[in-house]
Order: structure tokens, then C-alpha cells, then sequence
């Protein structure tokens, strides 16, 4: 039926069985635009949150999209600025995957403020010296970068690349391409490196402050190290998915293996600066305000210290181990296991940087704020899933998304 | 954010912050000015533009 | 009218703990004062919005030695470094001001946001999101304050030392040709409805107001002062264990002494 619009030489599974996932998902999607609404129309009295909890829930699911979203800008750095070609065989990917995040971001971030109408006041009213600034700036300029980067992904679809203008608009826009990618990575290094500041600064907030190099807080650095680390594990966890959920292999194993090492690596090195900046935090930071470590782990449910051991060794080490030897890579389920906690590692971290934040008490006579999201908030964090799922079905189905395929699948006519 | 609004200030802050958010922004833009109108003169030409991958 | 013309200010309280019988009255009263918004419904002490909020707070012993002080907070107005306040700086909209003449950390309502990013700033939650529009019971408009907006659903509020009782008074003084105020010109409503007096308000550099000499008393601290927040609430207790309730204290770390940073 839309065989037309399917790229040459690969085989799609039949529309009906792709319009049947479409509306399932489909329903999710409209479940969280609807709680959307609620939030948008009715105020964020339709969320948990409260005086003590002013970030929550989706404002984690906001960060740690962006940190698996970091696969996007790093690959390309490492495409168009490193050199290392291959990975041109896998950045359609991540751009895409990249896009959906980012847009996600944006979309929760617009759902998050209490007064929607006014957003533009972060950009017209802009005050240069808060990390929430340059977050918003860098983001929204960075999901300019990841449209010009997925716009000609889009012109290649079979009947739009016949249309002579746009052909030629694909064609130029991938010449220049590098240009795009560079400022893209240059936008990248400052908002996840922003998004780590904005916890880094709260000096009223012991767990969350750091030191640092001269307006930027330690975590500044430590949020753009970890997203372009964690950000290519994210892609080749959903890259092996796809492979999985449409029973083909998309990419050859060299520039897995690749993009593999590098984030193996770059984990590596992210979880060894970690410890050094978890140890100077507690050695010489928290002194002085009087806490001790244990005072941000203790006497409450849901935060032991199991969750620094997670953090550390389970999302990180472990990880990295796997990742940095060829056994590793080589073998289907070390590799699965890899990026799978990789991705977690990731997740906890943004996690404890937002959430634990607001939860430890910092006055002596006041308790832990813990909080349960209600349905509005978990619907809504649900559809940006709903939402990349979606896009991810059309624009696999629709575009030459895998430049491998067609060579790894060759189709019997 | 530019510098006629009211409590724009030129001080070093401003400067680097706001000249770092431009001149993006400026890349981007003459990016895709020179693209777009290049796939319409190479259009006009019936330039076909090569392939790409 | 800045520097030139008058001494620049650092308005500060004040709060005798040993004085406080936590009976409300400043809560009420600020309420009243300016337009606080409140529901039918406050059980959820999260949502409820209290510039000033007096806070119960135990020495932890068990009856017979159990001993309990009343410790009512508003917002700090803290001055961190130079004005480096911990909200000031974080919000992305310049929708907060901390001013220098003052001393008073401003909240422009209109200008905010909701992205609450200065609510996770404040370690003494000091700062209110509305997650309602407020509605008053029928009448009730009638006897709100002409001088204090009233503020949308969405957006952060927060004490403002009655600052609208500033610029009244300071209206008066300039029809009167003067140009600066007498202490007791300018006063919070808190201050003033405090029934045991536990409250002083005035500025902290001026030797001949009563907050310059109180704040100067072995007994003074200041909450949370090690992480240099740098308030302008000073607190008094001749009790060991309240000032030391102020801060957070290491095993065997002694009670610190009062840092005069004003």
C-alpha cells in the first residue's frame, strides 16, 4: 500500500501490521497529550509536586534524555571533527534518536514551567549569570542543529528526493554538514555541561554544590563528560533493539565495535573523574557546612548508600570494563549487558542530581521530602517514550536510515 | 537578549554569553541561507546536484 | 533617588526565641498584609503558602526534660557574597533582585515564570510556588490590600519585608521634605503584630536601631550561616541546644560563633 514511499531495495514488514503498532502506540501518545492538556490548562495542581519537591519527576526524565541524547552531538564530533568515517554508518541513528530527545526536552520543559505563556522570558529577559539560561538557550539552538541535521534525512525518502529542489537542498546540506555538526557540538559541550551546573551552584544545597574552574561548578564538566560517554552507549542499546525488534542486522559489527570502545572508554575515564570529584566533595566541600556523607544516605526509604555504589560501580565500572575489551564488545550478551547498565548508570545519576537534591533536609529541624509523581505526571513522562517510538517507526519504515541495510539484507527479486 | 532591551548591560558577562548564543545563531543561519538557496539556483540551472549518501 | 542622596540599607530582623509563644500571629498577619492566597482545604502544609511560618522545633529528650521553642521564619533575605544570593543569581528570568540599597531580595510576579529553580535554591524554603489561582470567599476581595498584588497560579512568591510599607513611608517623608526615616516608620507587619515583642525590625547598619545592638548578643545566630547564605534574620536564644538547632554540626564540632557579616 505504501510501498512507494518505502526506500529501494529493503523489505518493511506489511502496513497493517504497521498501522496496528502505530495506533497501540499511539493510544499511549494520546493518553499522555491528554494529561498534557490537564497540566497546561488546569496548572501544575494537577502534579505531586509541592513547596519541598519543586523538581520532579519529569524534570529527571527531562535530564537524563538529554544525557542519552548526548550520543548525538559526540558521534558527530566524532564523525565530522575526529575523522573516524565509519561512524557515518550509524549518525542517521543518532541523530534521530538524538531529535527525539531533544524535542522531548523542550516539550517537558514547556509542560514544567507554571506559567507557559511567559516561557520567552528566559530568552528576552535573559539573565546571563543563571545555568538555566544558557540551558535554555544552548537546548533550543541544539534542536536547531539536530532539525538541520534530520531535515536531509528526510529529502532522501524515495518520492521527496525525486523532487529536483529538494534533492539539491539534501545534497548542499550535506556538504556543509560539518559546519553544522561543529556548532552543534560547540552548543552541546555548554548545555549538558549547564544542565550539570544547575545543581552545581545551589550553595544552599550541600549534596548538590561543588567547586569549580570559574563560573562553572565541577559538575558543569562532569554532565558533558558523562553525556558524551553514556550518549553512543544509548544509541547502540537502540540500535541492537531495532536489529532485535525487526529480526535484521542494521550495522555492521566494526562500527558498533567502534563507537563501543570510545563510550567504554570515555565511561572509563567519566567514572574515574567521578570518584575523584565524589572524594574532594566529601573530603574537603562538605566539612565545612557541616554534614557528613552519611547524612545525605541515612534515615530515610528510598536513599542508602546502595545508590552511590549503583551510581559508581554498577552504572559505571562495570560498564566500562565490558566495554573497553575487545572480549567485551565481541560477545552479544557482554555487549547487551554493557550499554544496558550504562544506560541505568546514567539515569541514577541524573537522578540523585535532581531528586536527592530536593529530597535531603538541610535545615536540622526539617525531614526528608519524598514524593510519589501522580498519574499526570507519569502520563506525561510517558509520551515523549510514546512519542520517540512513533517517530522512530515512521522514519525507519520511510527513510534510508541505515546506510548498511540494503547490503546486510539483500532482498531475493 | 539584544542589546536594546532594558536590562541589557555590556559587561563581560553579556559579551561572552550573549556573542556566544550569536554567533551560532549566525552560523546556522547563513548555513542554511547558502543551502537553500543554492538547491534553487542549482534548481533553475536543472542541476540535478549530484548523488550523496 | 539611590546612594547619592541616602545611606544605603540592610533592613534585618531580629526573633527573640525566648520570646516567641508560637501563638501565629505574624503568620496571620503577613497573610492579611499582602494578599496571601489560601485554600478551603490546608491540611497539605507542602502547598500551603506561609511567608512567614513559625516552625516547632524539640530538644529531642524525652518528658519530663522535653523542650520546645517556637522559631518563626521568614524569608532570609539573604546577602550570600556581595549579593550573591543563592535565589538571585539561579533565576534565568532576572524575575528576583537583590538590592543594594536595601538590602531586600524583590520577586517581580509578573515577570516569573514557574520554573522554580530558585525554590530549590532556598535551603530554608522560603519561597512559595502558587499551584492554584488564588480565590477568596465571597466578600472577602473587598478587604484585600490595595497596595499588594494579588498573584497568578504559576508563579514563585515570597516575604518581601513588607516593602510596599517602605515605599508608603518613604512617599511621606519626601512630602515632608525629608529623606530619611525614623525606624519606626517603617515596620513589618509581622513586627508590628507580634503580641510578646519577639520580633525587632530595622537596619542592620544603623548603630541607633534596636536590630544593631540585639543582633550583637552572645546569644544571636543566624540559620544555616555555614553554607554563606549570609542572612539578615538573626535569631536569639539563651538556650544551648536552639542555637545550635540553627546549623549543621559534625560530631564534636563545637557550636560556632556569630559571624558578623552586617
Amino acid at each position: 500500500m505504501d510501498s512507494a514511499l518505502i526506500p529501494e531495495g529493503v523489505k518493511r514488514c506489511p502496513f497493517p501490521r504497521f498501522l496496528t503498532g502505530l495506533a497501540v502506540v499511539g493510544a499511549v501518545l494520546l493518553w499522555g497529550v491528554f494529561a498534557m492538556l490537564l497540566c497546561w490548562l488546569k496548572g501544575l495542581n494537577q502534579t505531586n509536586m509541592n513547596d519541598s519537591y519543586g523538581f520532579a519527576l519529569w524534570i529527571w526524565a527531562d535530564l537524563a534524555i538529554i544525557a542519552l541524547g548526548g550520543g548525538a552531538f559526540f558521534t558527530g564530533f566524532l564523525k565530522y571533527i575526529v575523522g573516524k568515517d565509519e561512524l557515518k554508518n550509524i549518525i542517521n541513528f543518532a541523530v534521530l534518536i538524538g531529535f527525539i530527545c531533544y524535542s522531548s526536552a523542550l516539550l517537558i520543559l514547556a509542560i514544567d514551567i507554571g506559567q507557559p505563556l511567559r516561557g520567552w522570558h528566559i530568552f528576552w529577559h535573559a539573565n546571563v549569570h543563571s545555568m538555566l539560561t544558557e540551558v535554555a538557550f544552548c537546548l533550543s539552538c541544539y534542536f536547531g542543529v539536530l532539525t538541520i541535521e534530520y531535515i536531509p534525512l528526510i529529502l532522501e525518502n524515495r518520492q521527496i528526493d525525486k523532487i529536483p529542489f529538494f534533492h539539491n537542498l539534501g545534497h548542499n546540506m550535506h556538504e556543509v554538514m560539518a559546519v553544522f555538526a561543529a556548532t552543534g557540538a560547540f552548543l552541546s559541550f555548554f548545555h549538558q555541561g549547564s544542565l550539570g551546573g544547575v545543581a552545581g551552584v545551589l550553595f544552599g544545597r550541600p549534596f548538590a554544590y561543588r567547586e569549580g574552574l570559574l563560573v562553572w561548578p565541577w559538575t558543569f564538566f562532569l554532565f558533558t563528560w558523562s553525556a558524551a560517554a553514556y550518549g553512543p552507549s544509548f544509541t547502540i542499546f537502540l540500535t541492537k533493539l531495532l536489529e532485535k525488534v525487526s529480526g535484521k542486522k542494521l550495522v555492521k559489527d566494526n562500527v558498533i565495535d567502534l563507537l563501543a570502545k570510545i563510550s567504554g572508554w570515555m565511561i572509563l575515564t567519566y567514572t574515574i573523574a567521578k570518584i575523584i570529584d565524589t572524594w574532594y566533595w566529601i573530603k574537603y566541600t562538605l566539612p565545612g557546612t557541616g554534614f557528613r556523607l552519611m547524612d545525605f544516605y541515612d534515615d530515610n526509604m528510598l536513599y542508602g548508600l546502595w545508590i552511590l555504589v549503583a551510581e559508581i560501580v554498577v552504572g559505571g565500572i562495570f560498564p566500562a570494563l565490558i566495554l573497553i575489551t575487545k572480549k567485551g564488545r565481541s560477545t552479544s550478551s557482554l555487549l547487551w549487558t554493557a550499554v544496558i547498565l550504562a544506560c541505568i548508570g546514567v539515569c541514577i545519576n541524573r537522578w540523585v542530581m535532581v531528586l536527592q537534591v530536593m529530597a535531603v533536609p538541610v535545615l536540622t529541624f526539617e525531614e526528608w521530602a519524598l514524593y510519589f509523581p501522580s498519574w499526570q505526571e507519569i502520563a506525561t513522562t510517558i509520551l515523549p517514550v510514546a512519542y520517540g517510538i512513533i517517530l522512530v517507526m515512521i522514519s525507519y519504515r520511510y527513510l534510508p536510515i541505515f546506510p548498511q541495510e540494503k547490503e546486510l539484507n539483500p532482498v531475493e527479486s | 537578549m539584544i542589546p536594546t532591551s532594558f536590562e541589557w548591560i555590556w559587561d563581560m558577562g553579556h559579551i561572552v554569553f550573549m556573542g556566544g548564543l550569536w554567533y551560532a545563531l549566525t552560523i546556522l543561519g547563513i548555513g542554511m541561507t547558502y543551502c537553500i538557496v543554492k538547491a534553487a539556483i542549482d534548481t533553475l540551472k536543472g542541476d540535478d546536484g549530484g548523488h550523496h549518501n | 533617588m539611590t546612594q547619592e542622596h541616602r545611606k544605603a540599607k540592610k533592613f534585618g530582623m531580629v526573633i527573640d526565641l525566648d520570646k516567641c509563644t508560637g501563638c501565629g500571629s505574624c503568620m496571620v498577619a503577613c497573610m492579611a498584609e499582602n494578599n496571601v492566597p489560601f485554600r478551603e482545604n490546608e491540611t497539605d502544609k507542602l502547598k500551603s503558602i506561609t511567608w512567614m511560618r513559625v516552625y516547632k522545633l524539640t530538644n529531642g529528650k524525652p518528658y519530663p526534660k522535653e523542650e520546645i521553642c517556637y522559631l518563626p521564619r521568614p524569608c532570609m533575605h539573604c546577602e550570600g557574597h556581595k549579593g550573591h544570593s543563592p535565589c538571585v543569581t539561579v533565576c534565568p528570568a532576572i524575575a528576583t533582585d537583590y538590592d543594594m540599597d536595601t538590602g531586600i531580595v524583590s520577586q517581580i510576579p509578573t515577570r516569573c515564570f514557574g520554573c522554580r529553580y530558585c525554590m530549590a535554591a532556598c535551603p530554608y524554603h522560603a519561597r512559595y510556588f502558587n499551584w492554584w489561582d488564588p480565590v477568596w470567599p465571597e466578600g472577602m476581595e473587598k478587604s484585600l490590600s490595595p497596595n499588594v498584588s494579588p498573584r497568578m497560579r504559576g508563579v514563585v512568591e515570597k516575604c518581601t519585608f513588607c516593602f510596599h510599607r517602605y515605599q508608603l513611608a518613604l512617599d511621606k517623608a519626601y512630602a515632608e521634605e525629608r529623606r530619611e526615616l525614623e525606624e519606626h516608620e517603617y515596620q513589618t507587619s509581622c513586627t508590628q503584630a507580634c503580641p510578646s515583642d519577639a520580633i525587632t525590625f530595622g537596619d542592620l547598619l544603623n548603630k541607633n536601631h534596636a536590630v544593631y545592638k540585639l543582633k550583637k548578643s552572645t546569644n544571636a545566630f543566624r540559620l544555616l550561616e555555614k553554607l554563606g547564605t549570609n542572612p539578615k534574620i538573626y535569631y536569639l536564644s539563651s538556650r544551648e541546644w536552639v542555637r545550635r538547632a540553627g546549623d549543621n554540626y559534625r560530631p564534636g564540632e563545637g557550636t560556632g560563633k556569630i559571624k558578623s557579616h552586617h
